[in-house]
């Protein structure tokens, strides 16, 4: 417990995001004593951005702080959250019932546990394979046809999107790299680094210069020039930060522009979705849960591939 | 007198509170201190528990729950929750309408209204789910006579009409494990019976009350 604190150069990441945190708060602030009332809603949204910001790092840090398990239990409760948004919203039937609790009470903490006790091959099957077919297995049996193959899918999408695929950001800690033995805390704080602030740029690029849309139809804030600004600052942001990672610096922006590929990916689809289901947040239709969703739509497409290859190459 | 709640009610409550992570919205009125009977639409058996700890403790301390007699008092847990953890008004369904005679029906149901006015006394509050049954949560069933006679005994007392959303995701009739979906509590304005109004009139408009609550359509 509190290894982390002995950890140098964990401990200069958390303080590189103390001063990010910090500039924001400053720029914020700045903007809200000139803002017209034109910009008004706009700056306004940026601040409560920022404030959101401030909680979810002071959370993250307690987690990293505790150790693995302090993460463990951190992004269990995220895929909970996460998974309650996405299946209040998605339609299921009555038939659904016992398959959705064991989604909940058995699968995804199954998942967790699995990253816990390092059980790596088990780990990485037990929701594409196991419960791919448990579900639908479930469904038939409770005997309600209707929108079945819909109601599987939809069901099966949301485990692998909430439980699987964010999963592998914490089972970063398991990985054993050579030499890099006990910092893998770094890699989970570096993909949430890279990938957030690929997010974050992307929004503050396209606040500033963006014209041309991407899908106007799926994401009508999405932009070209969003896209290419952020991305391109983020790659350079995670470049900068690999002397906390076992990368080379080259390596380093390899890494950090496919997080910031995946995770514009991961966007689009949660957005896509939303757009499917009708509506703009995942947090809005019941006030006041703020979206858990889609906070961490792009981690859950980055955290997987990061995660592979990684393992691919830099693990023996 | 807020510490005259039975702890496992408090703790039930927290417990129901945290499974259907509960918004609760005051759309029509505040919670205050009035006599009141909050009526909604019945899909679960979190309804009662999520609704009632939904109101602030010094309320929630004066309110009880209308439950069918027949229901609560088949087992002995059934039994200890409804008398002594969460204080039920324990009534006889259907009575009424099995009744022989239309004399017979108005005795039955004579009864049945003044358990509830002693119920109610000089400062309680009631939860009460008038159609009597637990449905799909697709649509709202007839309403009961029980709450119209009740409004016409005792006019000084504020009908809330409240609707619970999604409650037949998170525990449906016939389950015992719940899912952990969002739900959604709304307060709507207070109605009133209006004199000389019939009484199908009046239990239509008030189930229009709750329906009219709803936010979100389940599938």
């Amino acid at each position: 417990m509190f290894a982390a604190l002995h950890d140098t150069k964990l401990v200069w990441l958390c303080f590189g995001v103390l001063f990010l945190l910090v500039v924001s708060t400053l720029i914020g602030q700045a903007l809200k004593r000139r803002r017209t009332d034109s910009s008004r809603s706009t700056i306004d949204n940026l601040n409560a951005r920022i404030r959101a910001w401030w909680k979810m790092c002071a959370i993250f840090a307690v987690a990293v702080t505790i150790g693995n398990t302090g993460a463990l239990i951190l992004f269990a409760l995220i895929s909970f959250l996460a998974m309650r948004e996405y299946m209040t919203l998605v339609p299921t039937r009555r038939g659904d019932h016992l398959t959705l609790f064991w989604s909940f009470f058995v699968i995804m903490p199954l998942q967790y546990y699995l990253i816990g006790i390092q059980w790596y091959g088990f780990f990485a099957i037990m929701i594409p394979v196991l419960a791919f077919v448990f579900v639908p297995t479930s469904i038939a049996i409770a005997g309600d046809t209707e929108h079945f193959l819909e109601r599987a899918a939809k069901i099966q999408f949301g485990i692998m999107v909430c439980a699987y695929c964010l999963s592998h950001a914490p089972a970063l800690l398991l990985l054993k790299i050579p030499g890099f033995e006990g910092h893998d805390a770094r890699l989970l704080l570096y993909l949430v680094i890279v990938d957030q602030m690929s997010d974050v740029l992307q929004y503050v690029w396209g606040k500033l210069i963006g014209k041309h849309k991407i899908a106007w139809r799926v994401s009508p804030n999405k932009t070209w020039e969003g896209f290419v600004g952020g991305v391109a600052s983020a790659t350079a942001l995670g470049t900068a930060l690999w002397w906390a990672t076992p990368f080379t610096p080259l390596q380093s922006a390899g890494m950090s522009f496919t997080i910031c590929l995946l995770g514009f990916a991961g966007g689009l689809v949660m957005s896509a979705i939303k757009r499917d289901i009708g509506i703009k947040d995942f947090g809005v239709v019941i006030e006041g849960h703020g979206g858990i969703l889609d906070r961490i739509d792009s981690l859950c497409f980055a955290a997987p591939i990061f995660f592979h290859l990684i393992r691919y190459y830099f693990v023996p | 007198m807020s510490n005259g709640i039975h702890p496992i009610a408090s703790f039930l409550a927290a417990l129901a509170r945290g499974i259907t992570g509960v918004q609760v919205q005051w759309a029509g009125c505040e919670p205050n201190e009035r006599q009141r009977i909050y009526f909604a639409n019945h899909t679960s058996h979190l309804d009662f528990v999520v609704l009632w700890s939904a109101l602030p403790s010094e309320i929630r301390a004066r309110t009880r729950p209308i439950a069918a007699k027949d229901y609560w008092e088949q087992t002995s847990l059934r039994r200890y929750l409804a008398a002594n953890v969460f204080r039920a008004v324990l009534l006889e369904r259907g009575v009424a309408s099995k009744a022989q005679h239309t004399e017979e029906a108005h005795f039955v149901g004579r009864h049945l209204m003044d358990q509830m006015v002693e119920a109610l006394g000089t400062e309680n509050s009631l939860i009460l789910f008038p159609e009597g049954t637990r449905g799909t949560g697709e649509k709202l069933a007839p309403f009961r006579s029980g709450i119209y006679h009740l409004a016409q005994h005792r006019p000084d007392v504020e009908l809330v009409p409240a609707y619970l959303e999604n409650m037949n995701r998170i525990l449906p009739k016939g389950e015992f494990l719940p899912v952990p979906m969002l739900s959604l509590l709304t307060f709507g304005k207070p109605v009133q019976v209006e004199p000389d109004e019939p009484k199908d009139l009046f239990l239509e408009r008030a189930r229009e009350a709750v329906a009219s609550l709803r936010r979100i359509g389940n599938a």
